[in-house]
């Protein structure tokens, strides 16, 4: 039997100490097996978002239910990126596993930086914040010096930490900016299995300039998952 | 662990036919080509201005790939529009950056 994947909402904390309704993708059929996926950062997201949802879809026929929240101002949320902070998302997703009672927790790639602790579950080839920058800001020097205003590393730092800057399309406020700049993976937890691409198979998606889809991907993610969530329940 | 040492192997880095296969490689990831198509990457083949889907961003992701592959670090200052434009650019971008690291 399977549930129907359904968008649902749920009041996210906010900066100032109140709560925004934010979007969920869930499979809830009130199931004790309760996954919450704390997606990639910025474009990844998108690229890896067939993937994820195709994973759960198979999760769900294998009897876990799962939540993949929207990080503030992200996807259909309403609020601004630009105001976002990484602190801020940490509390976020640390709220999303008390409020959909997750038993288990699936980041992928830079979501790592957001894992809430005391939770089993998997790092899907987690990424540090100088690695999530790194890539962006290549994008934008290598943008700026196409379009005939060169900029360089220093001055999009500079930029960042001070007033924020737009990176690849997306508004990352100065605080943000700085934490990214910082921000190292989680100390390994007990419970907490690294998944790197080897144990999913395929190419990496969040390479592919184009977003892809690969059934195989999705099934190799979520029989890891289903198995170690039916051995422990 | 055992090293296979292959006989082109020297101590100035990884053979050369190593860093092109390797190169290919992460083309054929970040462009979604078949081994085939990979395979028939020229020196001259176009990439960067010539692929739309190989936009700024996309480019940026394959240099952070080929540091991470080839454990090596890009300088910004070291990436002209030649090493992007064409395969055979890339692939001396590469080759010079193992080299000398």
């Amino acid at each position: 039997m399977t549930t129907p994947l359904k968008f649902i909402e749920w009041p996210s904390p906010t900066v100032d100490g109140g709560t925004r309704n934010e979007a969920a993708l869930a499979f809830d059929g009130g199931r004790a097996m309760r996954l919450l996926v704390i997606p990639p950062l910025f474009e990844e997201a998108n690229k890896l978002r067939h993937l994820l949802v195709e994973a759960l879809r198979r999760l769900d026929a294998s009897g876990i239910d799962s939540f993949m929240p929207d990080l503030p101002g992200c996807n259909e949320s309403r609020a601004h990126l630009a105001e976002q902070t990484l602190d801020g998302w940490r509390t976020a997703t640390a709220e999303a596993a008390g409020h959909f009672r997750a038993s288990a927790v699936l980041t992928v790639r830079g979501g790592a930086l957001l894992r809430p602790t005391g939770l089993p579950g998997w790092d899907y080839a987690p990424q540090d914040g100088p690695k999530v920058l790194r890539s962006m800001m290549r994008a934008r020097i290598i943008s700026t010096k196409e379009a005939g205003h060169p900029e360089t590393r220093e001055e999009i730092e500079a930029k960042g930490r001070t007033e924020g800057i737009a990176l690849a399309g997306w508004q990352i406020g100065p605080e943000m900016f700085a934490a990214l700049e910082t921000a190292e993976l989680p100390p390994p937890e007990t419970g907490v299995i690294v998944l790197d691409q080897e144990t999913i198979g395929g190419r990496p998606l969040w390479l592919r300039a184009e977003p892809d889809f690969d059934a195989a991907q999705a099934d190799a993610l979520a029989a890891v998952i289903a198995i170690a969530m039916r051995d422990s329940a | 662990m055992t090293a296979q040492v292959s006989p082109q192997s020297d101590e100035t880095g990884p053979a050369r036919s190593k860093i092109d296969s390797t190169l290919r490689a992460i083309l054929r990831d970040v462009l979604g080509l078949s081994e085939e198509r990979a395979a028939e990457l020229t020196p001259d083949s176009g990439l960067f201005g010539h692929l739309p889907e190989l936009d700024s961003q996309a480019v940026a992701d394959l240099l952070t790939e080929m540091e991470d592959r080839f454990d090596i670090i890009i300088e910004d200052d070291e990436v002209d529009g030649d090493h992007l434009e064409t395969y055979g650019g890339l692939l001396a971008l590469a080759e010079a950056k193992t080299v000398t690291s």
